[in-house]
């Protein structure tokens, strides 16, 4: 099953992203060995250089690690991974309040908002 | 199966495959190319891109050895184009050259015969896996799946420049799935391929970088995540806005 990569930007940014969600959401755990980079481009359905900078980036940053022959693990540091989490659902957060603000909402009613559809959300699975 | 350490050695040599020089071919009073000047690495995809009419056949033919240049040169690990190109070059012309009245499995020990590194097990693996009969005449053989074997068979080969004249245009998309996973998984790395096509969005994915040609002239050689990078857009939307008619 290939990703799903949009094709208007750059791909090895975008597999970047889906390991780092593949490492937040627990798939990839710390310490877990990476396929090799020829897997990975298969799985992806993309050219092994374009996975081979994705992994060099994400080697850059630290959140993989290289064993000299044994291929690229996951990293142990579970500090890095909290902040990587912490940094990407702050990026959300900021996305989401700069559609609110486009809709012209306030930021205390963004709040009452939430608030209201998670009260909702609540009710709705008790009903169910 | 190599280390990807190695395989990082291996790359950053960055060894030049081809180089074309100032190349430009007339036809009579038409010029088909015109100072067209490139080079490619080892271990790359590229997507040779262009309007139709563009000279795109003519270039790939020019490396391929199939044409003399008017002017300007064509090196192939900095040796001119000549028998030993054509050794580790392995091109699909864009018509068929092949006789129908072979069976598959004839063409295959042609192949096997005519080139040495041409690989039979490979071949008829593909052909399974696309449920082609080697038993059957080619002729006998929907247009399609025509194109399949020829594909096929340029691919068997252990090749350093694998060179692609429109290899899907007559493919269905399954097929053409199958067949861009087979080039992903078979192709080493220290080969490239050219690759010319219309269908931009079926294989902008696994090009490293591509050529777009107009009127004979090179337009643009980059690198394909650099081109979305600079204009958030896929490079299908970008040849579309090039060559807006």
């Amino acid at each position: 099953m290939p990703w799903n990569l949009d094709s208007d930007r750059p791909i090895f940014i975008q597999i970047i992203e889906k390991i780092q969600m593949d490492i937040i959401s627990g798939q990839y755990a710390p310490g877990d060995k990476l396929p090799s980079v020829r897997e990975l481009a298969m799985q992806a359905s993309v050219n092994p250089n374009t996975m081979q900078k994705a992994l060099s980036e994400l080697e850059r940053t630290g959140l993989v690690y290289a064993k000299r022959t044994s291929g690229r693990y996951i990293t142990e540091d579970t500090t890095m991974i909290t902040n990587l989490k912490t940094t990407l659902a702050k990026d959300i957060v900021a996305q989401f309040l700069d559609n609110m603000q486009r809709l012209g909402i306030q930021e205390e009613d963004v709040i009452s908002l939430i608030s209201e559809y998670i009260e909702g959300d609540k009710h709705d699975t008790v009903r169910m | 199966m190599l280390f990807p350490s190695f395989l990082n050695i291996l790359k950053e040599t960055n060894m030049t495959l081809l180089e074309c020089k100032n190349l430009t071919k007339n036809y009579g009073n038409h010029t088909a190319l015109s100072d067209v000047s490139f080079q490619i690495d080892a271990g790359h995809i590229i997507g040779l891109l262009g309007p139709n009419g563009s000279g795109k056949t003519t270039l790939m033919k020019l490396i391929a050895g199939l044409l003399g240049a008017t002017s300007g040169s064509i090196y192939v690990r900095e040796e001119p184009v000549g028998p030993g190109s054509k050794n580790i070059i392995s091109y699909l012309p864009d018509h068929s050259y092949l006789d129908g009245n072979m069976r598959v499995q004839d063409i295959i020990d042609f192949f096997a015969d005519f080139y040495e590194d041409f690989d039979s097990l490979r071949a008829y693996d593909m052909m399974a896996k696309l449920q082609i009969n080697p038993r059957q005449k080619l002729k006998t053989l929907s247009k399609g799946t025509q194109e399949k074997v020829q594909l096929i068979l340029v691919m068997s080969r252990h090749a350093s420049l694998y060179i692609l004249d429109e290899p899907l245009a007559g493919v269905d998309p399954a097929a053409r799935d199958y067949i861009l996973d087979t080039i992903l998984s078979n192709y080493d790395e220290n080969a490239s391929i050219l690759i010319s096509t219309h269908l931009i969005s079926d294989i902008e994915n696994i090009l490293d970088e591509v050529i777009f040609i107009q009127d004979g002239t090179l337009h643009t050689h980059a690198s394909v995540d650099e081109l979305r990078e600079r204009d958030n857009k896929s490079i299908d939307t970008i040849f579309r806005e090039v060559f807006k008619c």
